[in-house]
């Protein structure tokens, strides 16, 4: 008996709502057994959270509040992630927009009008965040340095810089941790609860991020780089260009998240607002396929999952690692079961058993010789991927080739003359 | 993939009210004395969390069925805090206590909104009329430390692991090296700062990197037991701090200043039930038991006991650690013959005393 999954020729209704409700039954499957070890009543537990989040108005403002952070760091991400930029430093860039929008509300607002020191803090939240995403933007685009690495490292950097800041340079007398509160004429007023207009900007960032990936010339671009730059180069779509002018944009976003966060909530720089969202962020842009409406929808039921969290160790007096794992066990089959969205699995038996699987369809039966024929290193279904694998290798023999020769050539000439 | 996002949300709605229908119940009226504190990290941190999860759970043992108490463990500092504040002031809770400094603005924040829920706040400094602070005077505790210190080091090189550059750590520093090196005037106290309350690698990364450079005894500021396990492991000593860390670690902790919050728990509460709690800032020291120095390891000679028990003593009677002459680090005058620092010279304590090794980062 051998398991396969075959990528489906097209996705159908069903899967799409099949697979997540799937799932989501697995996940809450897998938490409950968590919790019945942990010694806790699965369906109270499950009851607990959701009352802790959606049960009370201060409960869905406090979601509203988590979910601003998420949104913005998950668009920023999204964009990038959209032509493949792994832009792991929404992280950094988050903090980064923090300082940068406490530093201009906190030592810019002498001699301005009042009026202007909020719009002021914003954008430099979002120039930060793009300064921070704009480094390894151009590393890659003109030396090709793997991203992964250098937007991962940034996010210490910024972290690092912002705790020197509210821990020395910037510390308020008296405090442990935390600048002076920012003036009033900076705050970002608050809506509900605490949840403050940072939620509005958040949505339209997402409307305005859907209809560019839909509608405009650059979201075309992306998608196209994202799935093949080679054809994205024949097109005389400029790479470099793109990345650099994508990973801007998405550090701007990220920034502007960090912004809200001094301006709507803490009001001050201080400890607690680089908690991880750039890292949830990612997840909460693959779970929503890098879709901003996506973004926005995922980001409420994280930031829901994180409030509602909070009654694990409240209601149920189970440990906060009881609560952390939970939250994960809840993630994993989410993130796992997408890809039976694009993939079925398949059962096929061993060819021994042919009466049973004599009644098949052909399409079924040609399948199943493909994949013998696979094994046998010969045969149908390795054609079509041979011949792929052939054309790619001709491309990079071809330029592979010209570069090499060229570079010989010259070094050659450069040897002879000397 | 718009649509599978949209099936989620909608089943987890789905789900969240029918289960939120089932769920939650109606508070009663009638009941015990409902108790919640915000712990910075968990109980079983065997230090500073362990130690006011023990006077939760002697509240319990005194008051029984007549009081209620639960807790929140490892919550961040900042705008998380408020949030679980709030909750517990929304959820009907009479008393919420939230023991680490970085609580105190949160905290304000939901005290005035909620002005008959009674607040108390361990470290700070904010008041209301519903909103008190509390703390002890754990140097007068360090200072004894530093004696058993002084005495016992034979490389006179002594480590200390620090958590903030705060008034609140300094002093303890400056507390300790004075005990040293009245003990022992040429010993030094060399300081590496980690900026954490609770991370028992970077915590153990800084207490090797003392052991690395010579110290032979070790102590520290946070709330984990991990300098004086490395110290163990190196054969070298340490001095606990928190609980009796020799308890966990061994004799190789040859003492700890140590907290003690039983009593004030007990009492303040009592007050609170009573109708007689009234806004306080509470700074209590050796005289009140809420710290102390914990049981002596065997390692300690009798003399070094006795010198502790006759400091311990003249504290007691007459609270004199921070009395002149005391130089500080440059050698200028920080507290001049026969002058005492009044407390709000030791809240706001942001030089070292001579003896000590290391800087205070720079404003």
């Amino acid at each position: 008996m051998k398991l396969e999954l075959r990528k489906r020729e097209s996705i159908s209704r069903r899967a799409a709502i099949v697979v997540p409700l799937a799932s989501f039954g697995v996940s809450l499957l897998f938490g409950a057994i968590l919790l019945i070890v942990s010694g806790a009543n699965p369906l109270q537990t499950y009851a607990a959270m959701a009352g802790g989040a959606f049960g009370s108005v201060n409960g869905l403002t406090e979601v509203l509040v988590k979910s601003i952070p998420l949104i913005l760091t998950g668009l920023g991400v999204a964009l990038a992630f959209r032509m493949r930029f792994w832009n792991i430093g929404a992280e950094g860039q988050l903090t980064m927009g923090a300082v940068a929008a406490a530093g201009v509300a906190l030592f810019w607002s002498q001699g301005m009008p009042a009026w202007t020191i909020l719009p002021l803090s914003l954008l430099a939240g979002c120039i930060a965040g793009a300064v921070w995403a704009g480094v390894p933007a151009i590393l890659k685009a003109f030396l090709n340095v793997d991203e992964t690495l250098t937007t991962l490292m940034l996010n210490y950097v910024a972290v690092l810089y912002s705790e020197h800041l509210y821990y020395v340079a910037w510390r308020a007398p008296n405090y442990n941790s935390g600048t002076e509160r920012i003036p009033e004429f900076a705050w970002l007023p608050r809506i509900a609860g605490r949840a403050h207009a940072g939620i509005f900007i958040g949505l339209a960032i997402a409307v305005l991020l859907w209809a560019v990936f839909r509608y405009t010339r650059w979201g075309f671009e992306l998608k196209i780089i994202g799935a093949n730059p080679t054809a994205a180069r024949y097109l005389g779509i400029s790479i470099a260009r793109n990345i650099v002018v994508t990973l801007l944009v998405s550090g701007a976003i990220s920034g502007l998240a960090g912004a809200g966060e001094v301006l709507g909530l803490t009001r001050r720089l201080q400890q607690g607002i680089s908690v991880g969202y750039g890292y949830t962020a990612i997840i909460i842009a693959w779970m929503a396929q890098l879709n901003p409406l996506g973004v926005v929808l995922v980001a409420f039921l994280m930031a829901a999952l994180a409030v509602g969290g909070d009654q694990i160790q409240m209601r149920m007096r189970l440990p906060a690692s009881v609560g952390v794992v939970l939250q994960g066990m809840l993630l994993i089959p989410m993130l796992a079961g997408s890809i039976f969205r694009e993939y079925s699995l398949h059962v096929s038996r061993a060819r021994n058993q042919e009466s049973r699987i004599e009644n098949r369809e052909d399409t079924d039966r040609q399948e199943d010789d493909a994949v013998d024929g696979e094994a046998a290193e010969t045969g149908g279904a390795n054609g079509s991927s041979r011949s792929r694998g052939t054309g790619g290798a001709a491309g990079t023999l071809r330029s592979g080739g010209t570069e090499g020769s060229a570079g010989s050539l010259r070094s050659g000439g450069t040897g002879g003359s000397a | 993939m718009k649509k599978r996002v949209l099936a989620v949300v909608a089943l987890a709605l789905v789900m969240s009210m029918a289960l939120t229908a089932c769920g939650t119940g109606a508070k009663e009226s009638e009941g015990p004395f409902k108790v919640a504190l915000v712990y910075i990290g968990p109980p079983g941190d065997l230090g500073w969390t362990y130690e006011h999860d023990r006077g939760r759970k002697a509240v319990e043992a005194e008051f029984g069925d007549d009081v209620e108490t639960t807790y929140i463990e490892s919550v961040e500092e900042g705008p998380d805090a408020a949030r679980v504040i709030r909750q517990y002031a929304q959820e009907g809770y009479d008393m919420i206590f939230a023991t680490s400094f970085g609580y105190m603005d949160p905290m304000f924040e939901v005290a005035e909104e909620f002005p008959d829920v009674i607040f108390e706040h361990c470290s700070g400094y904010k008041t209301l009329d519903n909103m008190g602070t509390y703390f002890g005077r754990i140097y007068q505790p360090r200072y004894l430390a530093g004696l058993v210190a002084g005495s016992m080091t034979e490389v006179n090189n002594i480590g200390y692991v620090a958590a903030f550059p705060i008034p609140e750590v300094i002093r303890g520093i400056n507390a300790f090296t004075l005990g040293v090196r009245d003990a022992n005037p040429e010993a030094t106290v060399t300081v590496v700062w980690t900026n954490t309350w609770y991370d028992p690698v970077k915590e153990r990364e800084a207490a090797i990197a003392l052991l690395d450079a010579g110290v032979d005894i070790v102590t520290q500021h946070q709330d984990t037991t991990e300098p004086q396990k490395a110290a163990q492991e190196r054969g070298a000593l340490s001095i606990g701090y928190d609980s009796d860390m020799r308890a966990f670690v061994g004799d190789t902790v040859l003492t700890s200043p140590m907290w003690n919050w039983e009593t004030y728990y007990i009492d303040t509460i009592r007050q609170a039930m009573d109708g007689k709690w009234e806004t306080h800032q509470y700074w209590g020291g050796l005289s009140d038991g809420v710290v102390k120095l914990a049981e002596f390891s065997p390692k300690v000679p009798q003399d070094v006991r006795d010198l502790v028990a006759d400091a311990q003593k003249a504290i007691i009677d007459d609270d004199d650690i921070f009395c002149g002459p005391i130089n500080a680090q440059d050698g200028s005058v920080l507290v001049a013959e026969g002058a005492c620092m009044d407390d709000a010279g030791k809240l706001s304590m942001m030089v070292f005393v001579e003896g000590v090794v290391g800087t205070i980062p720079a404003q």
